[in-house]
């Protein structure tokens, strides 16, 4: 098995080089909301362990609302950054965008900060680089390749069942089916191997990150320090009934550039940006439940669902700034509409346990209760904090993250000699 | 207990009933073409009970306490209210969605329409009205008895001659079937399943009492100024005490200081669907012709064509605000949750995607242990669990009726009558455009990945053009028991919009509060 990985490189854009830098990303995309996979800046059709990539300016939109605590972010770096998910070692992309695209985005880069025309692109891109404090993976471990694989088996497999005798039994069908599928020759490869380093070092990294909130916990649970924990929520909810919630309206332009760029496909982008509340009690909060959350997602929630939430592909949290600012990303199924709707009714506490850490925040008690509950506070929140993405890619358009579970599953069933009669009907109907 | 809705003189009664006594309508698209008299109509048409005025006075929810012979209902789009003279200011308080409208260059633009579904041959450039130059400032709804129209309209456009122009005049129809039940163009009873407006306030909506699937709604659903399924108030124009001198609105129940001028109102969408009733028979008889394509057609709906019956299972608790008597509980006393797969009711049947009946949490109360678990998504029914969100925050009001001359099946099938339009003036009233009647489009109606399934869109609405591109959304998959599904492969577009529009629905105090401000 190859795990996934993402790379992030963000760097300040120069003084006045905005608009030159958006026009370019613009060049990228054959529509608005739509990059052309085979652009001249940076063709992403051609790296095929790369599932999404997008450019994104991080322009804060709310960054006055830091004046609610009385403080203020001169000269917050208006950052570009260039983010991906990809199989195997996030590395091993860079170079291989470093090699394959280097004119591209040298032009690109030389709008940012700190690189000259001489710089190596390689060893800047990876100054440059910010590891994600959490990142959410679908389905850990399936590659770009077997996706569009189990694509095209479906694809063969629904047509064969188009022209289903009438008296055939389900038996009969699969065989008909293991039939077509062997004379049409290897349609699916073998799982990849993941390379053995890469793998090690997840395991271990993955170890000492369980070792640490089992300690942690049993520290807080089972020695003195249990104490911390009424202190820890008194001090909680004293600023849980006093930070304010800056929740107003979206601007109608900035909701409609935002909306402009959606539902072109199946799949959608997502970037926010914000303020994490000043203070070190917030922020060490945030660092300890995104620490947490990333452990979950690779353990736990790493088979198809986050929570009960079916419909991300990826998704990234990423502190900036030294923390004062969180910028997040993810790749998800169908509109907005659908995807606040999962968030308030499904799991607005998980939600909460994050962004209530951020300024303006719909009220939350206890850090999982209430906030995102509030969906008119919610949805203006959310709305009000998305970001505009540049460009964006997604190497399978079209493909819910279900379909491809389903076509994952279809694959297994095919190669699957054990299977009863009604798995086999049900097999067959899964088609 | 939330507080009952009681200010029934201040509700226009289309909230309370769609008027199906009054079996003749009509609906009159209006511009406003001088202020000041259209203004003094509003005052007259808006007056109170008791106050000389013209016969013709917005009929109410009061009013149905009693047989109406007629019925005036009027509704004001995004342009319509400042053709009134609403201050800008006041206008812009009014929703995103509602004032950007549902056929504007805007909505275009910013895939407004695309995600409704109204792309291709359902793109506002086809329409009869509703964008552009054609969006009404008004709308008109206009009820009678039986043989009682004409002279109810005649009166009405004698009183607002120079005060309004009309664009359009709609025509409805009504075809009943033998139990008295109104039909729509391809033949199916319409409107049976409705959610039930909380009138009495009996239930406490944001509390998760929601964990099952309950046809009763709270009032702000529907109802503007009032507790929504969130226990929250939806955002609508607030104006300080100062801008309403005369004192003719109500405080803001969320907010008393400030005075509420949605309160009461509510948002109706108005969508002429245009049915090829020829189209839709002969197709599905060449697809089914052992029934002449009517054992499809309930296939298709997810009802019987004859009586109305669903094909799902009846519940066996019954549902909160399904109806009393016996013949509301088989039509509406149903869930889905039975049928999972879809061997009784196709996952795609039009009244499962229009209304899912989905609970909170599948599977409901069963324990804490077990609720808990399930809200993590620790334990759950297997891959296709939770793909579709709780009906009860995307419920809508249909009130909409039949245009055209019915056109029997078998007629329809020897291609007569198909040079006559025939359809549906789909209205729906909703306090939340974006999550009520455009979710129940976009994420339902025309998703081609509804509840798991692919490629597909409602077998009656879909627009059937690829989306994305290179993906059919064309078929239908008819789940078998025995094997493969059977799928349809290439369905026709049944249904084709013609017009619409937004429009905001006001209680009778802000009518007075617009005819004077």
């Amino acid at each position: 098995m190859l795990p996934q990985d993402g790379f992030l490189v963000a760097a300040p854009i120069l003084p006045g080089q905005r608009e030159a830098v958006q026009d370019l990303l613009a060049s990228m995309n054959r529509r608005p909301g739509e990059s052309d996979p085979w652009n001249a800046l940076v063709p992403f059709g051609k790296f095929r362990k790369l599932h999404f990539a997008r450019f994104v300016i991080l322009d804060d939109q709310t960054l006055n609302d830091l004046a609610a605590y009385g403080k203020t972010f001169p000269n917050a770096p208006l950052y570009l950054a260039f983010l991906g998910d990809c199989d195997g070692p996030a590395r091993t992309l860079l170079k291989e965008l470093a090699e394959q695209a280097a004119p591209g985005l040298r032009r690109i880069f030389a709008h940012c900060e700190g690189f000259s025309e001489n710089a190596d692109l390689m060893a800047w891109m990876r100054t440059h680089s910010v590891r994600a404090a959490a990142s959410y993976v679908n389905f850990s471990g399936r590659t770009v390749r077997q996706i569009r694989e189990e694509a095209a088996l479906h694809a063969i497999l629904a047509a064969a069942l188009k022209t289903t005798p009438a008296e055939e039994t389900p038996q009969q069908c699969l065989s008909r089916l293991r039939q077509i599928v062997a004379d049409s020759g290897p349609l699916v490869s073998p799982p990849a191997p993941a390379p053995v380093l890469f793998r090690l070092r997840r395991l271990v990294a993955g170890m000492l990150a369980g070792s640490a909130i089992l300690i942690a916990a049993t520290l807080l649970l089972l020695t003195p320090l249990i104490l911390l924990i009424p202190i820890f929520l008194y001090w909680l909810r004293r600023l849980e009934m006093s930070d304010p919630v800056i929740a107003p309206l979206a601007q109608d332009a900035h909701i409609g550039a935002l909306a402009s760029l959606e539902d072109l496909d199946l799949v959608n982008q997502f970037s926010a940006f914000g303020s994490v509340k000043p203070g070190a009690f917030r922020g060490v909060t945030l660092v300890c439940i995104l620490f947490a959350l990333n452990f979950a997602n690779r353990v736990i929630y790493a088979r198809g669902r986050l929570a009960r939430i079916g419909t991300i592909h990826f998704a990234r949290w990423v502190l900036l700034d030294g923390g004062r600012r969180l910028f997040f990303a993810s790749n998800y199924d169908r509109s907005l509409a659908t995807y606040a709707d999962d968030f308030v009714n499904k799991v607005a506490f998980g939600i909460n346990l994050v962004f209530s850490n951020g300024i303006g925040f719909p009220r939350t008690r206890f850090l999982l209760l209430d906030g995102a509950k509030n969906e008119r506070n919610y949805q203006h929140y959310l709305r009000r904090h998305q970001i505009v993405t540049q460009v964006w890619y997604n190497a399978y358009p079209g493909l819910t993250a279900f379909e491809i579970n389903r076509n994952a599953r279809i694959r297994a069933g095919l190669f699957d000699a054990s299977m009863t009669t009604e798995q086999i009907r049900k097999f067959l109907a899964l088609i | 207990m939330t507080q009952p809705v009681t200010e029934l003189n201040d509700i226009q009664g289309i909230l309370r009933s769609g008027y199906g006594s009054l079996p003749d309508a009509v609906y009159l698209l209006l511009r406003v073409s001088d202020r000041t008299k259209a203004k003094a109509w509003l005052a007259a048409i808006a007056s109170e009970p008791g106050e000389s005025g013209p016969a013709g006075r917005v009929t109410t929810a009061a009013d149905l306490s009693a047989m109406q012979p007629a019925a005036l209902q009027i509704a004001l789009s995004a342009s319509g209210l400042p053709a009134l003279g609403l201050a800008q200011d006041i206008a812009a308080q009014f929703p995103r969605d509602f004032r950007v409208g549902l056929g504007s260059a805007q909505a275009e633009q910013e895939g407004a329409c695309r995600r409704v579904g109204d792309v291709g041959a359902n793109a506002p450039a086809h329409w009869a009205w509703g964008t552009g130059a054609t969006v009404p400032d008004a709308l008109l709804m206009l009820y009678a008895n039986s043989g009682g129209l004409d002279a109810v309209t005649a009166r009405v456009k004698t009183e607002i001659a120079g005060a309004f122009d009309i664009i359009l005049e709609l025509q409805t129809s009504c075809t009943l079937d033998a139990a008295g039940d109104r039909l729509e163009n391809f033949g199916f009873k319409d409107g049976i399943s409705q959610p039930e407006l909380d009138w009495h306030g009996s239930r406490v909506p944001a509390e998760d009492d929601g964990l099952a699937y309950g046809n009763r709604v709270a009032a702000g659903e529907f109802l503007l100024g009032y507790a929504n399924e969130y226990g929250l108030y939806a955002d609508r124009p607030l104006l300080a005490p100062d801008r309403d001198r005369l004192g003719l609105l109500a405080p803001a129940e969320d907010n008393p200081a400030m005075r509420d001028l949605a309160r009461n109102g509510s948002y109706l969408v108005f969508r002429q669907l245009e049915q090829d009733v020829g189209l839709f028979w002969r197709f599905l008889a060449a697809q089914d012709a052992a029934s002449g394509g009517t054992a499809l057609a309930d296939l298709l709906v997810g009802r019987r064509l004859a009586g109305g019956a669903p094909l799902a299972m009846p519940a066996p608790q019954p549902i909160a605000g399904a109806g009393t008597d016996e013949r509301d509980i088989r039509r509406n006393g149903f869930t889905f949750a039975a049928d999972p797969d879809g061997l009784a009711c196709p996952l795609g049947a039009h009244i499962r995607r229009a209304n899912p009946r989905t609970p909170d949490l599948p599977g409901g109360r069963q324990g804490l242990i077990s609720q808990g678990l399930r809200m993590l998504g620790l334990r759950h029914g297997g891959p296709r669990e939770d793909l579709v969100s709780a009906a009860r925050f995307h419920r809508i009001l249909r009130r909409g009726r039949a245009y055209g001359t019915f056109l029997s099946r078998e007629k329809a099938m020897q291609d007569e009558g198909s040079e006559q339009k025939r359809g549906l003036h789909f209205i729906a009233l909703n306090a939340d455009i974006t999550r009520q009647f455009a979710f129940v489009q976009n994420a339902w109606l025309m998703n081609p990945t509804f509840d798991g399934l692919s490629q597909e869109s409602d077998p009656l609405l879909g627009n059937r053009l690829d989306f994305p591109q290179g993906k059919p959304t064309s078929n239908y998959t008819l789940p078998l028991a025995t094997g493969p599904a059977r799928r349809l492969c290439g369905l026709p577009q049944f249904v084709t919009m013609r017009g619409g529009a937004y429009f905001f629905l006001p209680g009778l105090r802000a009518l007075r509060f617009l005819a004077q401000s």
